[in-house]
């Protein structure tokens, strides 16, 4: 391995058991050993955290920016997906 | 309207997002000297977390108590953190680690001159927290907001920790002050060297300060230099006074009118002598710097060595 620096990992951390996996930043690391070793002196010294995931940077395949507005675009027109595109008398109760 | 968007230049739309206050991400398109601001600021941002490491570490061994030592080594230990959420952060903009720790040590890359000031007497480690940290809190909070994702999420962390470092210092400082009259002279002594340095902290002057308006249209920088310096005044001698101790400004008065204190003139020679290389300590810290760095290599070498057989031991198994 000629090069010195460390692979590149994100870190992802559940906060308490219920909860999510939550992106929080990222680290360098040789391996996942040491990274999720280093993800808890890094991102869990007042006890941020109860579970620890990290992800070589290289393998998160991300949406294109640039393409944003297209790409979510098919979602924007659909106001009926949501409760209040709905209009309920006022005598219905519990909907 | 949507003819009117295509007409916009890629740096119109770019600034034009920034006024309407939303964040920039890693991938999204930005102009060169925006990317290069912000490389330079958050590496500048994380090397000095990391000297600032050199000063304290300094006193771990000599801190008058177990519960001081703990304390100290846990905001030692911080700093380490809060260097790396920085250096990521910058990573994020397309530099690399090895890179920004290339210009550190190579002297290219600057880092906050506040930690080329020795750290002689115990009562420097009250004021490193008490008013080197206050004055970073200052600079900070703003930065979390500021206009790149990833910087100001950094951030957020860096200030729910940095809180507790200004109190550790006051502590201290509380303690000193009633304590003996030789302890209280030590904690004046020290406030008298460290409050001009620490008013340095926010850079120079606002007229001397070219890169100010860029960086507040780019909402890098909600605050002039200058603005915080003052604030930073008017939070600090009452904070002064409470503890008994005397600022070493006689210029130092509340304005009625301003409702905020004037306060005298930093000695800029002082300031520029210091940012060009030749502070008290500028040599000593580099050292320890590239000296830690070269004594870590074997490490960083055997960690991607027992990482590589690993590696192929798992290839092997499957």
């Amino acid at each position: 391995m000629n090069q010195s620096e460390w692979p590149l990992w994100e870190v992802f951390i559940r906060s308490k058991q219920g909860l999510d996996h939550k992106h929080v930043g990222s680290l360098h690391a040789a391996d996942a050993t040491m990274a999720v070793q280093n993800a808890r002196d890094v991102y869990t010294r007042r006890l941020e955290g109860v579970s620890i995931w990290v992800v070589e940077s290289k393998h998160i395949h991300a949406s294109n920016p640039d393409d944003s507005e297209a790409f979510f675009d098919p979602a924007a027109d659909k106001v009926y997906r949501h409760p209040t595109f709905y209009e309920v008398p006022n005598s219905i109760k519990h909907m | 309207m949507e003819t009117l968007e295509k007409v916009l230049t890629p740096e119109e739309q770019f600034q034009a997002r920034i006024d309407a206050d939303i964040r920039i991400e890693p991938k999204d398109w930005m102009p060169d000297a925006y990317r290069k601001t912000l490389i330079r600021q958050i590496s500048q941002h994380a090397h000095s977390e990391l000297v600032g490491m050199l000063p304290e570490g300094n006193w771990i061994t000599r801190a008058p108590s177990l519960k001081r030592k703990s304390i100290l080594l846990a905001k030692v230990q911080d700093e380490a953190g809060h260097g790396l959420y920085l250096y990521s952060a910058a990573e994020t903009l397309g530099t690399t680690r090895d890179q920004m720790l290339a210009d550190l040590h190579s002297g290219k890359a600057k880092y906050s001159s506040i930690f080329n000031y020795p750290t002689l007497s115990w009562a420097d480690m009250g004021c490193v927290g008490w008013l080197v940290d206050g004055a970073a809190i200052l600079n900070q909070v703003p930065l979390c907001r500021t206009s790149y994702g990833p910087y100001a999420r950094a951030m957020v962390r860096v200030c729910k920790e940095e809180s507790f470092h200004q109190r550790q210092g006051f502590e201290v400082m509380q303690t000193l002050c009633e304590g003996a009259p030789v302890q209280k002279e030590m904690a004046q002594e020290a406030l008298n060297r460290w409050w001009w340095p620490t008013l340095m902290m926010f850079g120079p002057k606002d007229a001397d300060s070219p890169n100010t308006a860029q960086s507040m249209n780019w909402r890098i920088k909600r605050f002039t230099n200058d603005e915080l310096r003052q604030k930073f005044v008017d939070m600090m001698v009452p904070q002064a006074e409470f503890l008994g101790l005397t600022v070493p400004d006689p210029l130092v008065k509340w304005n009625e009118e301003r409702q905020a204190y004037d306060f005298g003139e930093v000695n800029w020679d002082e300031f520029w002598a210091v940012v060009k290389g030749n502070g008290l300590c500028n040599h000593e810290r580099l050292q320890a710097r590239v000296q830690a760095h070269e004594e870590g290599a074997w490490v960083r070498e055997a960690a991607n060595a027992h990482a590589a057989k690993r590696a192929a031991r798992e290839a092997v198994v499957a």
